[in-house]
């Protein structure tokens, strides 16, 4: 679609907001508190929108989150450090792998060891399946909240593909356990490189069947476009990071700008679209789905070629050495990061997590400011909430 | 301020570190530098305007987090701040040290939006109370907690 056109399309969607806000502010309307969550259809987990509507537009709101809070980062301060990676898996069930890939860079980089290279790709496969089936799950609830059951099937049955994959690499479905400090837990087994390239290959084929419904509905594409619209510097300085911070126009994505697992040694692009409303979050997460195949066959011939013998776990202290490291990686999410001071111990001193959407979902306010009722589920799926990592 | 795009070069964080001592000359001390890093200490007085300084004139428009600490005798707050176009992803650590005696903090809330949240964060579960800030209120925990239970005087139950 053309620029032009997307802009006409926002600028008509914004005069009709302006429009039924002018009609409204005749109407003597009280202004009403609506409190959407915990339980709500729109939520993806325990939390709650408080929105303030003026008639059927929102002019407050106020995210409430804590109901999931366990204290996982004052349990890992009680725990030995092998034994917080099962813990790293739980605070997202739905990219799990890519928390406990994480966790173990921010251990290793305290140790200051290099982690072979074959476990490094391997690991970039694991991270790359986690981002499919974790924005399958997405695309799954965004066809469930814009009123598309055939397209949370649809990407339902997707996902289950990639779990395979994930039951293939490491035995498990969500909580993985699979990576280690110093490593993977086991090498790839025996028929695998044949089989991710397989579901690669007809993944990349079948994504278009989904992409094909939902932008040859008009119903579907008008409740996303020109919808929940935030400028580049508004969502920059709301600290917005992941899709929906490449969906207004900033080019930034760690695994490019700040990278880390040999991603530097991968080609591949970063989706980047200037819009800036729902429409754009959702093209750059179905383009990432795309580019992340891409990646997943890079990365298997470069498995492949260092051949089956070339090792795969280092064995490490299990005291680290005073020091304050941290590790950053894009989630599926956005930017997520593990701060870590050490104090000699087996034990940390201090682990903190930064969850993105944490961040994110603080900015709800002002991505439903504006907006009417009926937008609100279409904006905020755009978020993809987890609630494990933002209440932590 | 000239804000295109520009690829990594390994001059940077000197760059980064001279304008700021330029500026703030005395008041910043610098910890460590890496590729894509620089780690600098700073005093509770001046950090407001640093933050300032950092978004305006060297466009880091990103506070990734705000960490509290709880090293006994002391409490740190630990700010990382990333840049997405100048300097593109580079990252500056900040920290301050706070006294027990007086757990205060400017609030860089009203520079960075997306560190709102973390500032409630630190504050409930620590007890720094960040001055400015718009909405201190409980977030993660029960309203009724009269403790803070980050800190290392809260003992975990069944664990010592």
């Amino acid at each position: 679609m053309a620029d032009d056109d997307k802009a006409a399309a926002i600028k008509t969607a914004d005069s009709k907001v302006v429009d039924i806000a002018a009609e409204t502010a005749k109407m003597d309307t009280d202004k009403m508190w609506i409190i959407m969550g915990p339980q709500h259809p729109f939520s993806h987990g325990l939390w709650t929108l408080k929105i303030q509507a003026d008639g059927e537009i929102v002019t407050d709101a106020e995210p409430i989150v804590g109901y999931l809070h366990r204290g996982w980062e004052k349990e890992a301060e009680n725990r030995p450090y092998p034994k917080i990676i099962p813990m790293a898996d739980r605070l997202c069930y739905a990219a799990s792998m890519t928390y406990t890939h994480l966790y173990c860079m921010t251990v290793e980089n305290a140790l200051g060891i290099e982690v072979p290279e074959k476990a490094q790709y391997i690991r970039v496969v694991a991270d790359e399946i986690n981002r499919l089936q974790s924005h399958l799950m997405w695309l799954a609830a965004v066809g469930t909240d814009l009123g598309n059951f055939t397209v949370f099937l649809w990407a339902m049955r997707e996902r289950e593909y990639w779990m395979d994959m994930n039951v293939r690499l490491c035995g498990a479905r969500m909580t993985t356990n699979y990576p280690r400090i110093g490593g993977v837990r086991n090498d790839t087994p025996d028929i695998f490189d044949r089989d991710i390239i397989r579901c690669t290959e007809r993944f990349e084929k079948a994504l278009w069947d989904i992409i094909g419904m939902i932008d040859d509905s008009s119903i579907y594409v008008s409740r996303m476009k020109g919808t929940g619209i935030l400028t580049r510097e508004e969502c920059a300085n709301l600290g917005i990071t992941g899709p929906a911070l490449r969906g207004t126009g900033v080019d930034f994505d760690l695994r490019r700008d700040d990278p880390y697992s040999l991603y530097d040694t991968l080609d591949f692009d970063v989706p980047v679209l200037n819009a800036g409303d729902s429409y754009a979050r959702y093209m750059v997460r179905i383009e990432e789905m795309l580019q992340s195949c891409k990646i997943i066959k890079q990365a298997m011939a470069k498995i492949k070629a260092l051949g089956k013998n070339a090792p795969y776990r280092l064995k490490v202290p299990t005291n680290v050495p005073a020091g304050r490291h941290y590790a950053k990686l894009e989630d599926p999410r956005g930017e997520s990061m593990m701060y870590l001071v050490s104090d000699g111990t087996d034990k940390p001193y201090r682990l903190k997590v930064r969850s993105p959407i944490f961040v994110n979902v603080s900015a709800s306010k002002e991505l439903v400011m504006g907006c009417r009722i009926a937008d609100v589920p279409a904006i905020m799926a755009m978020i993809d909430m987890c609630l494990g990592e933002t209440d932590r | 301020m000239d804000t295109t795009i520009r690829e990594y070069q390994d001059s940077w964080e000197d760059e980064i570190e001279s304008k700021l001592n330029e500026k703030f000359s005395g008041k910043i001390e610098f910890t460590g530098k890496e590729t894509r890093r620089v780690y600098a200490k700073v005093p509770r007085d001046a950090l407001f305007g640093i933050c300032k300084f950092l978004r305006d004139e060297l466009s880091f428009e990103h506070c990734a987090t705000v960490i509290g600490i709880d090293m006994k005798d002391y409490m740190q707050v630990v700010y990382h701040i990333d840049n997405y176009t100048v300097y593109k992803g580079e990252c500056i650590e900040l920290t301050v040290d706070v006294p027990n005696d007086d757990l205060h903090v400017p609030s860089v809330s009203s520079i960075w939006g997306g560190a709102d949240w973390n500032e409630r964060e630190t504050w409930e579960l620590f007890g720094i109370v960040f001055d400015g800030h718009p909405k201190l209120e409980r977030l993660l925990t029960p309203d009724t907690y009269e403790f803070y239970p980050f800190r290392k005087s809260y003992k975990l139950r069944g664990w010592q």
